[in-house]
């Protein structure tokens, strides 16, 4: 049986679909056959960042409907080895989703995989609600800042109440905090919340703290998981995030200003 | 969670029903403004059915002039029942809802009796109303954070052992008690009970009630804020203590 996880945020432009391609690859790094879900249909983008969009034949509404089969969708990745992507149709909307066609994709997929990541669009509606509705696992991606943390307080509510396991009175959806975009200079400056505020408000695990870098949207425009780039702070940081999933205890970095060195201040460097 | 913002019910209330037997204006004046005369009290903002079922000269209705005359007398009719079908059209333009002719008797209403023993009917009203209060409905315990969006109601007291976020609301007919930070709103004595509390163990709410008198968090930036506190009602006031 595949453990389903579910990314998702409330807020839209946080970083969920750059989070589902990380820790899809991290996990796969680790030996796990991983699946990465497109659920954002009509505004596909995860192919994009995991850098297989030319390889898009078939997709999820495809295989929903039956025009297609699970095996002609999925696309192996090409770096990584136990990684296959399962693209969204960028020609449909969401009304194509419906419960019985995902839970049938989602049944076949756990005869096979380890992890079944879902890659949740923005909102609260019904996009959304089919993402998080199968999930045993969610992971809130969060930016440090009011509105993003006060939409992931609702999603985590829906969380509660319309997931399968809230209906079906089974052990709640386990929910883990990953605070993205995080710059600790500006937290000093007081025109970010700190992690603390962010736990103390939503109540929830901390999975990681992902600092905000260039090395994400480098990443991301060249198609590769940033996770990928283990020089970069946030590809250590999601590895970390990636290790506490899998049940390790590591002590969470890139929570200070780093320190300048010498030449750095002498040149004003950043 | 109740996403649905409101529930279809069926109740059955009881109702003056004011049976035409012939109308002409003057006539119709003059007994009403008897009757109303006789209990004022209880003709006061009444809602009234109008029912035609016994009507005997059925040509033609001035409903207009029947109408105003009754709310003349404070009476306020909302629905005709039993219209014959050649007045249907002349009744739907009144405005009201039409209901269908009742089969079963109803019970004359002798609203001279209430006249004669106003007292002994209010006070069966009123025992009445303090025994459905008496009644102690159970407690909700709520395990887990009250997120945004989410409301939650109990019918007797509630007792939250978490968080309630911004966004989210709590509402109970009793006491309101939170082991956790309020962010949210928390109404307690919903239904009137001017005795109902709130307990919080972080007062940051966006509003407070209690029986209908509300403060928002604005007033309540230099009362225990972000502090362990109760709120009570004391002369219709919101007084917010320190819990210690």
């Amino acid at each position: 049986m595949a453990k389903i996880i579910v990314v998702t945020s409330g807020k839209g432009g946080v970083g969920k679909t750059t989070t589902s391609a990380a820790i899809g690859t991290g996990l796969a790094l680790n030996g796990f056959k991983t699946v990465v879900i497109d659920f954002d249909v009509g505004l596909r983008n995860l192919d994009l960042i995991m850098g297989c969009e030319r390889r898009v034949v078939y997709d999820f509404v495809n295989v929903i409907k039956e025009e297609a089969t699970l095996n002609q969708a999925l696309i192996k990745d090409k770096r990584t080895d136990n990684l296959f992507i399962l693209p969204a149709s960028q020609t449909r909307d969401k009304d194509a989703l419906t419960q019985e066609g995902v839970e049938k994709v989602l049944d076949e997929l756990s005869e096979t995989f380890d992890y079944i990541i879902c890659d949740s669009p923005a909102g609260i509606e019904k996009g959304a609600q089919m993402a998080l509705y199968f999930a045993d696992v969610a992971i809130v991606t969060t930016n440090p800042e009011v509105s993003s943390v006060r939409d992931s307080d609702r999603i985590l509510g829906i969380l509660q109440s319309k997931s399968r396991r809230a209906e079906n009175g089974d052990s709640p959806v386990e929910e883990h905090l990953l605070l993205t975009r995080y710059n600790p200079t500006r937290v000093e400056d007081g025109e970010m919340l700190s992690v603390a505020d962010v736990e103390d408000i939503l109540a929830i695990p901390l999975l990681g703290v992902i600092p905000e870098s260039e090395a994400v949207l480098k990443a991301s425009n060249a198609g590769v998981p940033v996770i990928l780039d283990t020089e970069a702070d946030a590809g250590q940081a999601y590895d970390d995030a990636v290790q506490r999933l899998l049940g390790k205890e590591l002590e969470h970095r890139f929570l200070q200003v780093p320190k300048k060195g010498f030449f750095q201040r002498i040149l004003g460097g950043r | 969670m109740n996403d649905a913002c409101f529930q279809l019910k069926g109740s059955a209330v009881s109702i003056i029903v004011l049976e035409l037997y012939h109308y002409s204006v003057p006539s119709f004046t003059e007994l009403l403004g008897d009757k109303v005369r006789q209990a004022p009290q209880f003709f006061q903002q009444s809602p009234v059915v109008i029912s035609l079922e016994k009507l005997e000269e059925t040509q033609s209705l001035d409903f207009a002039s029947l109408l105003e005359i009754c709310r003349e007398f404070h009476l306020q009719p909302m629905a005709l029942r039993g219209v014959p079908e050649h007045l249907l059209a002349s009744a739907r333009d009144c405005g009201l809802a039409l209901i269908p002719a009742n089969q079963r008797n109803s019970t004359e209403l002798d609203t001279r009796q209430t006249e004669d023993q106003p007292d002994a009917q209010a006070e069966v009203v009123v025992k009445k109303i303090v025994e459905e209060k008496l009644v102690r409905r159970p407690s909700k315990v709520i395990t887990r954070p009250v997120r945004s969006g989410q409301q939650v109601y109990s019918e007797g007291d509630l007792i939250v052992m978490s968080q309630v976020s911004a966004g989210a609301e709590v509402l109970a007919e009793g006491d309101i008690h939170i082991y956790g930070t309020l962010r949210g709103r928390a109404l307690a004595g919903v239904t009137g009970d001017t005795n109902a509390k709130i307990f919080c163990q972080n007062l940051s709410a966006e509003l407070i009630a209690i029986a209908g008198n509300f403060i928002l968090s604005d007033s309540l930036q230099n009362k225990c804020w972000q502090e362990a506190a109760y709120i009570s009602l004391e002369d219709e006031n919101l007084q917010v203590r320190a819990l210690s």
